[in-house]
């Protein structure tokens, strides 16, 4: 270690391999001072002028700004600002040609100069020497200062380094031909150069800064070793001149005799390499404040009358440079941006200089003649000689032009500099240089497609896990009912609720409806108390039997003048209001219960209101089949069946709702309902609608189909004028079928069977008896309903009584044809209905068995 | 009796042969088909569902099994030479007569044209479109794999496929510039 310093100090240089002699071409522009340009009339200032992020604009078109300053503010990681290179007015803001090969537009701040050229406030500190660590990165970030040699990295980062710099190296050495404005800016700015030089000591405390100028540059050499007398550690190296030593790693090579890793960094083995012109912009930051505005400018070639160097300021046109330095064009001139040998020629000379822009030059034909064209490689392996970074140019050469991207990374392409010197070599004028960019480019696309078909392959996977997720989710919802269907408690309301309905049968015909209505809202309640408590709820059951059977007298005593067969109004409206009391009671003994079965009463009562529209909907179809034989009366007597059906339904919603609302609340509503039900047909059909609707919207609330819905809603519309006969029949029917769909997953196949026969033999049977079908139906709905609570939670029952609801409505071409058997003998029906309560019974037995 | 000797020597061999590959069998399975996984990574990976297959992966497996390499036009001509160098058959080129290079395309939406109706969403693989019912939506441009999928539900058309945008970032040295000559 102590030896490396030692020569190092001594002033011994260690060659890289390769490189070449290129003619200088130095002397056309190092013999006069750096001048300075007067005002252009217009900045076209690129907001990314270095590697990194834009910065964030921070003036708007219109706005006048002062030199210095800043456009932008730096926001992400790697940005830098760039200010204003004199006062003026923004004129635009908006895509300019970039100073890149591919003048790709670019949004850049178009400046019109004052011409008076005002410096903003500039803030300098007293002793920079006193600043601290991040107060000096932070001056050098706001200056804007980005690596000047060429490559434009944010020099705040390098200044930054997290590791270990043991040498701060200065590169000096200029090495392409043409350009000399480093070795002027040493001549002219040695001190300025110098101080740069200390900060970033002060920075990086690095053990020995080594300044490496070629030796073609005896003044500057001779300037910048009296301007670093003063500092032991601060050594001027003369380094040989061989193109291309300025480049980092042979530059490090040359100097300290360390080797950059591939793929790695100078960092990474303790060296910092920076150009004299960001030393000089971080003194001019530093010490008197001032942004990287401006910079040197080598101004040369032959068809430039004045060659030399200028201090330019950024964002001014190539085509003011060129003007101000006299410029005769010769035929397809060319201009290009950079040296001769890692320049690149300008699609158009309207484009404004930037930080990173060293030389423009504006060559004639002669001394830089246009390539000709490419000859077959004789594999002379020149271009391996002149390789600095001991590659095969030939070799990559031919995976490139083959395409084979594998083999080029094989071969270390990415440790290409493109410093040119194999095509400068090249007997065949191969432009080597530009098969390896493209090959870069191509390589690096390639890379990101992988990166990015990586992600969509992700995305995509994840997307699909999702989906099925979605899908599996949706199936486990269907699924879990028949598991949760078989409990005892269940079975146990069915019994009952056929217990109820055989116990009726003897009684008049009449009757059967208002009884019917009474079991429902018993197999509510019971079914809402089961779970508590079963010897209560018996109880309780029995007292309402009493109540319904006295009911049932009254009712009987009243009807016995009237007709057997059609059902009268006065009948019809007893039987409505005495269902209505049934409900509220029911309803009452829910409340009183609310605590546990809240959720399960609302499912129930909504799955109750879709199964009575589903049942309307039907019997509306039926009715149209069967329109022309509809009587008058029939009508009437439908609808006061409907609206008291509809009201008592919408009492059974409210109900459910008003479970969770106040009492009071709740005994208004039932009042109001109650009074309702003595009002004349119209209104009543209205408040049925109203109720429907409410169903509907409870219905909705719980994400039915909108089809579904809209059947509905319509279906009970226009469902006043169905005959009510087959009204009823087809609602039996339905609610059969509802208690089958329900049945098939809950009870054992025999049960099945046996309600199917049931269902089946229900059909011919007159009306009342269908009635009393309806509410055996019901009440496995209900039970039905219940049990899917228990378990489930409320969205996945909605979707439940969907399915149910679908099923019901496959189920509906059958309705329409069983009209035309209620034209049976009321003893036919008898019998069946007979038939039907014994199977009732039966199922009974077998429910109380199985629980 | 020489003859018996012989038989026996060569039938115990048989068996231990036979008993040494049956263990090999079952104790060096291949778990998956480890080509299909190849085959997978030379995909573009556009899950576009041009080959006929709902996505890339079902393509990978059917080729692994057997079908055509040359349905995928987003691959180009590259991805049917780098099949066919791994499958060992011969390239051919593209099943439906698509250029050999495709150009690399992402979604863009007419912003005020969208209407919200949430179906390019549902149509895209990779989730790289993003809104809500009746509220505009937009593409994200880089996961966007420019598959198309979602052109075709567009009830208003507001779905351009434009051209990746240049930028200094993914500009390339036009090689077509470079004049060359035959030596003879």
């Amino acid at each position: 270690m102590e030896q490396l310093l030692n020569q190092i100090k001594k002033g011994k240089v260690w060659p890289f391999p390769g490189g070449i002699h290129p003619p200088g071409q130095k002397t056309l522009s190092s013999t006069q001072p750096i001048t300075r340009l007067p005002l252009p009339d217009k900045l076209v200032v690129p907001l990314k002028q270095h590697i990194g992020a834009n910065g964030q604009l921070i003036v708007e078109k219109g706005q006048r700004v002062l030199k210095g300053q800043a456009l932008t503010q730096p926001i992400a990681n790697w940005s830098v600002p760039v200010h204003a290179p004199t006062s003026g007015v923004i004129e635009d803001i908006c895509h300019a040609p970039s100073a890149h090969p591919s003048a790709l537009p670019e949004l850049s701040v178009i400046i019109i100069p004052d011409g008076e050229d005002t410096w903003c406030e500039l803030h300098v500190a007293s002793d920079p020497s006193k600043l601290s660590h991040e107060q000096l990165i932070d001056i050098i970030h706001q200056s804007g200062i980005a690596g000047m040699g060429g490559a434009g990295f944010p020099t705040y980062i390098k200044a930054d380094s997290r590791k270990a710099i043991e040498y701060l190296v200065v590169n000096a050495v200029e090495c392409e031909p043409y350009i000399t404005a480093d070795d002027l800016l040493m001549q002219e700015h040695a001190q300025g150069i110098i101080n740069g030089i200390e900060v970033m000591q002060q920075l990086l405390t690095p053990t020995l800064t080594i300044v490496g100028i070629e030796d073609n540059k005896p003044d500057a050499i001779a300037a910048m070793k009296k301007a670093a007398q003063h500092a032991d550690n601060i050594i001027v190296q003369t380094v040989p001149t061989i193109y291309p030593s300025g480049g980092e790693k042979q530059l490090i090579k040359l100097l300290t005799n360390k080797e950059v890793p591939s793929g790695g960094i100078p960092a990474d083995i303790g060296v910092l390499v920076q150009n004299v012109g960001t030393l000089f912009a971080i003194n001019q930051a530093v010490y008197e404040g001032k942004p990287l505005i401006e910079r040197v400018i080598t101004v040369t070639g032959n068809t430039i009358h004045k060659p030399g160097n200028v201090w330019a300021l950024l964002g001014t046109e190539i085509k003011h440079l060129l003007d101000c330095q006299g410029f005769s064009p010769v035929p397809q001139q060319r201009v290009v941006m950079g040296g001769p040998m890692m320049g690149f020629t300008l699609p158009t000379v309207r484009i404004g200089v930037v930080k990173t822009t060293n030389c423009i030059l504006a060559p004639d034909h002669n001394e830089l003649a246009e390539p000709g064209p490419e000859k077959a490689c004789i594999r002379c392996s020149a271009c391996a000689d002149a390789c600095p970074a001991s590659l095969l140019p030939q070799q990559l050469q031919w995976f490139a032009k083959s395409q084979e991207y594998d083999k080029l990374k094989e071969h270390n392409l990415f440790d290409c500099i493109e410093c040119g010197a194999c095509a400068y070599v090249c007997p065949s004028e191969i432009p080597l240089v530009q098969y390896y960019r493209v090959a870069k480019a191509e390589i690096k696309e390639k890379q990101e497609e992988q990166i990015k078909a990586e992600r969509a392959k992700v995305r995509f996977e994840l997307r699909n896990a999702r989906l099925e997720r979605e899908q599996e989710a949706r199936k486990n919802r269907h699924k879990r009912k028949p598991a949760t269907e078989k409990s005892a408690d269940e079975k146990q309301k069915i019994a009952d609720a056929l217990a109820r309905v055989s116990n009726k049968p003897a009684k008049d015909d009449e009757k059967s409806a208002v009884a019917a209505a009474i079991a429902r809202a018993k197999a509510k309640k019971q079914g809402d108390q089961l779970e508590p408590d079963n010897s209560e709820v018996a109880k309780e059951r029995a007292a309402r039997k009493e109540q319904a059977r006295l009911y049932k007298e009254q009712k009987a005593a009243a009807d016995t003048n009237e007709a057997t067969h059609s059902d009268a109004p006065v009948d019809d409206k007893k039987s409505a209001v005495a269902a209505a009391i049934a409900r509220a009671k029911a309803k009452k003994a829910a409340q009183a219960d609310a605590s546990t079965t809240t959720g399960d009463a609302l499912v129930d009562d909504k799955k109750a209101a879709v199964a009575a529209a589903i049942a309307r909907a039907k019997a509306k179809k039926a009715a149209q089949a069967d329109a022309s034989t509809t009587t008058e009366d029939a009508p009437v007597d439908d609808k006061k069946a409907a609206v008291a059906a509809a009201i008592a339904r919408a009492k059974a919603k409210k109900a459910a709702q008003a479970e969770q609302l106040a009492a009071s609340k709740n005994n208004n509503t039932e009042e109001t309902t109650v009074e309702n039900t003595p009002a004349d047909d119209k209104k009543a059909a209205v408040a049925a609608a109203i109720a429907r609707a409410k169903a509907k919207k409870a219905a909705q609330a719980e994400q039915l189909a909108a089809s579904e819905k809209v059947n509905t809603e319509e279906a009970t519309i226009e469902n006043t004028p169905v005959d009510d006969k087959k009204a009823a029949i087809a609602a039996a029917i339905a609610r059969a079928k509802a208690k089958k769909a329900a049945q098939a997953e809950q009870l054992a196949a025999s049960e099945k069977v046996n309600t199917e026969e049931e269902t089946v033999e229900n059909t011919p049977v007159d009306d009342k008896k269908a009635a009393i079908a309806a509410a055996i139906a019901r009440a496995k709905a209900k039970k039905a309903a219940k049990e899917q609570a228990d378990e489930a939670n409320p969205q996945t029952e909605t979707s439940e009584t969907s399915a149910t609801f679908e099923q019901n409505i496959e189920a509906q071409a059958p309705v329409k044809e069983k009209p035309e058997l209620t034209a049976q003998e009321k003893k036919k029906a008898a019998v069946a209905a007979a038939i039907a309560r014994a199977k009732a019974k039966k199922l009974l037995k077998e429910g109380s068995d199985k629980s | 009796m020489t003859l018996f000797y012989a038989l026996i020597a060569l039938g115990s061999l048989a068996l231990i042969f036979g008993l040494i590959l049956g263990f090999a069998a079952v104790r060096f399975r291949v778990q998956s088909n480890p080509i299909v996984e190849q085959i997978d990574t030379i995909l573009p990976q556009t899950q576009c569902g041009q080959c006929g297959y709902p996505g890339c992966r079902p393509y990978a497996e059917a080729i692994a099994n057997g079908d055509e390499i040359n349905k995928c036009p987003p691959g180009g001509e590259s991805t049917v030479k780098k099949l066919a160098d791994l499958m060992g058959v011969e390239a051919k080129p593209l099943a439906g007569g698509e250029q050999a290079e495709p150009v690399k395309t992402v979604a863009y939406i007419r912003e005020d044209e969208c209407i919200g109706c949430t179906k390019c969403i549902q149509a895209c693989p990779v989730d790289a479109i993003v809104g809500a019912t009746r509220q505009m939506h937009t593409v994200l441009i880089d996961e966007c794999t420019g598959c198309d999928l979602c052109v075709e539900p567009c009830p208003v058309d507001c779905i351009d496929m434009l051209p990746i945008e240049q930028t200094k970032q993914n500009w390339k040295w036009q090689l077509n510039t470079i004049e060359i000559t035959q030596v003879d």
